[in-house]
């Protein structure tokens, strides 16, 4: 388990326990985080699970693959610290990770 | 006005749940036209994922969303039924009785219908095109700001600001360059995810000095009475640069939305149309909903659970079309009469 936190457009706070291996998507579908979609289901396919990474963890989550890169093209409000949250998966070097996540994701 | 198009079922949606509700009523002589708004069939199979392989279809171990789309294609031709993509029904209005029901139908492109009853097969909704988060871009919108281009005409003389790096944007920024005084392609980043030969073209006429590159994001739009004379765009390094534009045209994807479905008297939950696991009927008669737009308890929201509603909702379709007809179960292994209908016997 790892630990994840949720910031969303309204400032309110949601903390939660993660599966390791599982994606940060699907830990926010999960718990209800709202403001992620997910329309396409972990595709990485439609760019509705877009999150900001906390810039502190912006170094250890690492940079979207060319693919998703492709996809955030179509994110709504992209920043550079602008991830897909169905490409990150859950390990113990990300216990604690901050993300926010938009207004909304079109 | 435009003659109706009288038909036995109409289906809104052409993805895999709606093409396969084009099979089952058509082996109980149920005549079915479709309409999608997109411009090919498929819905999100073939618009979000053609290339990834699906590996819970029955039958199939792992099969592409568009290899899907293809096979359900050639299953449903013999049942000719119509399509009518591009199209988006605004208006499902009841004619008839609770009995016999029949309903007026209108769609986006004045296209009219008549039908006895309605499957909605809608998905998630409607594939709308994403929209830009610029303040105020809503009073562009119609006279400057354009989501998709219907006549290039509409172009000619003008300074266009195009917005976005998938094939709809590169595409139209080559079409634009003969037409348009001038056309500016503004991406986020210097990548394109077009097919690379469009690329290669948009490049050419960079260099040839027929269209202006710039690299950012559009922060604000300046104009009046919706008529744009400027788009304020930030690059990556902060700085803020002014594109001289009369018109802007972002391509960002499309976005599912519920859409007019919710104005057609329907009970909905959560953006959901509710049914009952027998017919699969809405809180009207004679329209029913399958696939990922119903809810019911134990809902999964799977393409062979939207395959199964379709089967039993044409059980129910079939009393509304041919009320006096005696009903018999035959398989299509062995019914002379089903196999006919399929053309193999």
């Amino acid at each position: 388990m790892a630990k994840i936190q949720f910031i969303d457009f309204s400032g309110t706070v949601h903390a939660v326990d993660a599966e390791l291996g599982s994606t940060v998507m699907e830990t926010a579908i999960k718990n209800g985080i709202p403001g992620i979609e997910a329309e396409c289901g972990g595709a990485c396919a439609c760019a509705t699970c877009h999150v900001y990474i906390d810039p502190e963890w912006q170094e250890k989550v690492g940079a979207p693959s060319s693919m998703e890169e492709d996809m955030l093209d179509f994110a709504y409000d992209i920043r550079p610290n602008s991830r897909l949250s169905c490409q990150i998966k859950v390990s113990n070097d990300l216990d604690g990770l901050t993300v926010r996540t938009p207004e909304r994701q079109a | 006005m435009a003659d109706k198009t009288t038909t036995d079922c109409l289906i809104i949606g052409a993805g895999p749940v709606g093409l396969f509700a084009v099979f089952e009523l058509g082996l109980l002589d149920i005549k079915a036209h479709v309409v999608d708004i997109l411009d090919k069939i498929g819905g999100q199979c073939a618009e979000l994922y053609p290339e990834k392989p699906i590996y819970d279809i029955p039958g199939f171990p792992s099969v592409t969303g568009q290899g899907l789309v293809d096979n359900l294609k050639a299953q449903i031709e013999p049942f000719g039924a119509q399509f009518h993509l591009g199209e988006m029904v605004t208006e499902v209005e009841a004619l008839g009785s609770e009995t016999a029901p029949l309903f007026s139908i209108k769609t986006t492109a004045g296209t009219e219908f008549e039908a006895k009853s309605v499957l909605i097969a809608a998905g998630g909704g409607s594939f709308q095109p994403k929209k830009p988060p610029i303040p105020g871009i809503e009073a562009y919108e119609q006279q400057s700001v354009f989501y998709s281009i219907r006549r290039m005409e509409d172009f000619r003389g003008r300074n266009v600001l195009i917005v976005g790096g998938g094939d709809s944007a590169l595409d139209w920024t080559l079409n634009l360059a003969s037409i348009a005084q001038r056309v500016t392609l503004l991406h986020r980043r210097d990548e394109f995810r077009a097919a690379p030969h469009s690329v290669d073209k948009m490049r050419q006429l960079v260099r040839e000095g027929i269209v202006d590159l710039r690299i950012g994001q559009v922060i604000g739009l300046e104009g009046h009475d919706g008529r744009l004379q400027n788009a304020l765009c930030r690059d990556n390094d902060g700085k803020t640069l002014e594109v001289k534009c009369d018109a802007m045209m972002p391509f960002f994807g499309l976005t599912m939305k519920l859409g007019p479905i919710a104005n057609w008297g329907l009970s909905l939950h959560e953006n959901l149309v509710p049914v009952d696991t027998e017919k699969f009927e809405t809180s009207t008669p004679g329209i029913f909903a399958i696939g990922d737009i119903n809810t019911y308890p134990g809902k999964l929201k799977l393409i062979l659970s939207g395959f199964h509603e379709g089967a039993l909702a044409a059980q129910k379709v079939q009393r509304y079309v041919h009320p006096d007809r005696r009903v018999t179960f035959q398989y299509t292994t062995s019914s002379t009469s089903l196999q006919k209908k399929l053309g193999v016997a």
